[in-house]
C-alpha cells in the first residue's frame, strides 16, 4: 500500500461506500455529539418520517450553548431567556424519547460538548467524530477525524450513522521551535490563521506536525485543532503513535512555521485572521471597516487600548490548563477598577478540578466572577454578553462583529494575555506581568 | 428546479460569516421556520434596502459557525441562490440540502440586475453575458430533481449494516 496520511487512513477505514464522480462517499461516523441548539430540527425530521436513532450507543448529548452560567436560584436554573429553557427541555425530551445518553444541565458531567467528549474518554484516535458545531475539529487533537456538520446532517447521522462526503484535500502545517515564555498554543494557532487567512484552509483537512506540536500537551493540541475552522479548514488533526501519517505521504498543500520567536498574539480586526504580536502596531494596510468597528487606528499600537470585559473560557481555552494559566497571572493581584472578568470553566469536571486546586479563590480574590460551565460569552446566547461599544479581550475563537453581543468588540488572545489585560484594564503584554 | 431567475442583491464585502447572516440570539429556536426576519438583523446596512432573490457576495461567504439557520434565514427571506467567488464548506453543504443554490464565480453584478442561473448547463446569464460555474454533480442532481439526501442514505441501510458487521 502506498504511503498514506493520517487523514487518508481514517477516511479509508470509515468508507461504507467509496465516492465516484457521480456521488460522494458514504462515511461511517463513530461518535456523534449532540447539543441543544443544532439538534431540535433534526429530531423533528426523525419524527416526521417515523425514523429511529440508528445507534444511540454512538450518540452522546449535553447542554452548553444557551445554558445559564449562574448557579441555581431556589433550585431553578436562572435562564435569561424562556426560549433557551424551552430548547434545553426539548433536548431532554428528545434524548429520553430516543434513548440517548444526556449530560444535562445540573449533572456532574455537563459541559461544553468539545470539553466533555475527551473528558469522558469518548474521543479516541482513529475515530470519525461529528457534531452540529464547527469547533468539532477540537477532537482532532487525539488523532481523530472530527468535523462540524449542519442540522440536516445531524438528522442524517441520527438516522443512518453515516454522512455523504466528498473527500477534502490534505494540508500539512509543520510547526517547529521551542515556544518562548508567555507564548502558548493559542498564540500558535492565531499565528497559523494569520498566515493562512480565514479562507486559506477551505476544502482541506489540516494535519499539524513538527517538534512544537509533538511537545504539546493534549489540552494544548485541542486548542490548536479547535480553531482550524477559523482558517476555513474542514478539520484539524494531530497524529499519535498509534495513528499517524506514513513517511513520504503526500499532502496537497504544505506550510511551515517557526515559533521560536513568536510573541503573544492578539487580533485587531473582525475576523480571526487578523492576529498580530501583542506589542506590534495595527497594519498600515488594514481595511477601513474593521478599523472603524474595533475603534483602532492604522499604525497605532494595541498595547494600552482600554477594555471593559475579559472572558476566559470556551471550547478553545476553557480547560484546566487554561484556567491555571490565567490564575498564574492573577494570583495575588487585583483586576483593574471597572473591568468585568468572567472565568467560565469548560465543564463541571474542569470546575471541580479547578476548585480542588483553589483556582476559584485566586479568581475571586482578584475580583473576577467564577461561573458555571457553558459556552457563555463566546457565543453570547445565554445572557452573558457584551453591551454595544464594550471591548473585550477574550480567549474564545471568534471576533466577528457582534459575536459576543450586539455592538461588542472582541480582541482574541490567550488566557495569559487575557488575564494581563484584566489587571491593566487595557491590552497588555503578559510577558511584562510574568517577568 | 432547473433554472432560477431573479434580481441581484449585492453585498460586496468578503468574509460575511454566519454570525452576520443570523446572529446567535436567533438560534434559541426549535423550528426552522420564520427566520427570514432575523436575516442580517444586526447588519441592515449590508442590504441597503435592496430587494431580490439572488445574493451576490464577496469571497469566503458563509464562513464561521456551522449553523444551518443561515441558509434557512436566507430562504425564508426569499433568496434562492448565493453567488460568491468562494463559499465556505459547511455553508455550501447546508445550502444544497435546503435547495439554496451555491454558485462560485468571480464576477461583479450591479444591484437589481436580472440574473438567470441554469443548473443543467451550469451557467449564469446576465445582460447578454454568460459565466460557467462548477457544481458537484451529486449536488446538482439533488438540486434539479429535489432529491433528499436522507432518503439516499436510508436506501444504503444494507451496506451500512454490512460495514458494521465486518468491523
Amino acid at each position: 500500500m502506498p504511503s498514506r496520511t493520517l487523514f487518508d487512513k481514517i477516511w479509508d477505514a470509515h468508507l461504507v461506500r467509496p465516492e465516484t464522480e457521480e456521488a460522494p462517499a458514504i462515511l461511517y461516523v463513530d461518535l456523534h455529539l449532540v447539543h441543544e441548539v443544532t439538534s431540535p430540527q433534526a429530531f423533528t425530521v426523525l419524527r416526521e418520517r417515523g425514523l429511529r436513532v440508528r445507534r444511540p450507543d454512538r450518540t452522546v448529548a449535553t447542554m452548553d450553548h444557551s445554558t445559564p452560567t449562574l448557579p441555581r436560584v431556589n433550585g431553578r436554573f436562572p435562564f435569561a431567556h424562556g426560549d433557551a429553557e424551552a430548547q434545553v427541555d426539548t433536548l431532554a425530551r428528545n434524548c429520553g424519547d430516543y434513548g440517548i445518553e444526556l449530560h444535562a444541565l445540573g449533572s456532574e458531567k455537563q459541559g461544553i460538548v468539545h470539553v466533555i467528549g475527551p473528558e469522558l474518554g469518548l474521543t479516541k484516535a482513529g475515530m470519525t467524530v461529528v457534531c452540529g458545531d464547527s469547533h468539532t475539529s477540537t477532537h482532532g487533537a487525539f488523532g481523530a477525524l472530527a468535523f462540524g456538520i449542519g442540522t440536516s446532517e445531524v438528522a442524517h447521522v441520527l438516522a443512518t450513522q453515516c454522512l455523504l462526503q466528498r473527500k477534502p484535500k490534505a494540508m500539512l502545517i509543520s510547526i517547529d521551535g521551542a515556544l518562548p515564555a508567555g507564548v502558548s498554543a493559542k498564540d500558535v494557532i492565531l499565528a497559523v490563521i494569520a498566515r493562512l487567512g480565514v479562507g486559506g484552509g477551505a476544502g482541506h483537512v489540516i494535519e499539524y506536525a513538527g517538534s512544537t506540536v509533538r511537545g504539546m500537551s493534549i489540552e494544548e493540541r485541542m486548542t490548536v485543532c479547535n480553531m482550524s475552522i477559523e482558517a476555513g479548514a474542514r478539520a484539524g488533526m494531530i497524529g499519535s503513535a498509534e495513528w499517524g501519517t506514513d513517511p513520504g505521504a503526500r499532502f496537497d498543500k504544505e506550510a511551515a512555521l517557526d515559533v521560536s520567536r513568536l510573541a503573544p498574539m492578539i487580533t485587531w480586526g473582525t475576523d480571526p485572521g487578523t492576529a498580530i504580536p501583542v506589542d506590534a502596531r495595527v497594519p498600515d494596510d488594514a481595511p477601513e471597516k474593521p478599523l472603524q468597528y474595533m475603534g483602532v487606528k492604522r499604525g497605532a499600537p494595541l498595547l494600552g487600548t482600554k477594555i471593559d470585559v475579559v472572558f476566559v473560557g470556551s471550547c478553545t481555552n476553557g480547560r484546566l490548563s487554561d484556567l491555571r494559566a490565567a490564575a498564574s497571572v492573577l494570583r495575588g493581584r487585583r483586576i483593574a477598577e471597572g473591568v468585568r472578568t468572567l472565568i467560565v470553566p469548560g465543564s463541571q469536571q474542569v470546575k471541580h478540578a479547578a476548585e480542588q486546586e483553589g483556582l476559584d479563590r485566586v479568581f475571586r480574590e482578584a475580583g473576577a466572577e467564577w461561573r458555571e460551565p457553558g459556552c457563555s460569552m463566546c457565543i453570547a446566547m445565554n445572557g452573558d454578553s457584551l453591551t454595544p461599544g464594550q471591548a473585550a479581550v477574550s480567549t474564545s475563537n471568534r471576533n466577528f462583529e457582534g459575536r459576543q453581543g450586539r455592538g461588542g468588540r472582541t480582541f482574541l488572545a490567550s488566557p495569559l494575555t487575557a488575564a494581563a489585560a484584566a489587571l491593566k484594564g487595557a491590552i497588555a503584554d503578559p510577558r511584562e506581568v510574568l517577568r | 428546479m432547473k433554472r432560477i431567475v431573479g434580481k441581484a442583491v449585492v453585498v460586496p464585502r468578503p468574509n460575511i460569516d454566519t454570525d452576520q447572516i443570523i446572529p446567535a440570539r436567533f438560534l434559541r429556536t426549535t423550528v426552522r421556520k420564520g427566520l427570514g426576519a432575523a436575516l442580517f438583523a444586526d447588519r441592515p446596512e449590508l442590504l441597503q434596502g435592496q430587494a431580490g432573490t439572488i445574493l451576490v457576495a464577496g469571497e469566503n461567504f458563509g464562513c464561521g459557525s456551522s449553523r444551518e439557520h443561515a441558509p434557512w434565514a436566507l430562504l425564508d427571506a426569499g433568496f434562492r441562490a448565493v453567488i460568491s467567488p468562494s463559499i465556505a464548506d459547511i455553508f455550501r453543504s447546508n445550502a444544497v440540502k435546503n435547495g439554496l443554490v451555491p454558485v462560485q464565480i468571480a464576477a461583479t453584478f450591479a444591484p437589481g440586475t436580472e440574473i438567470a442561473i441554469d443548473l443543467e448547463s451550469c451557467t449564469v446569464e446576465c445582460e447578454g453575458r454568460s459565466y460557467a460555474f462548477t457544481l458537484d454533480p451529486f449536488a446538482r442532481h439533488c438540486l434539479i430533481h429535489e432529491i433528499d439526501e436522507l432518503g439516499y442514505l436510508l436506501a444504503a441501510e444494507e451496506e451500512i449494516a454490512a460495514f458494521e458487521a465486518k468491523r
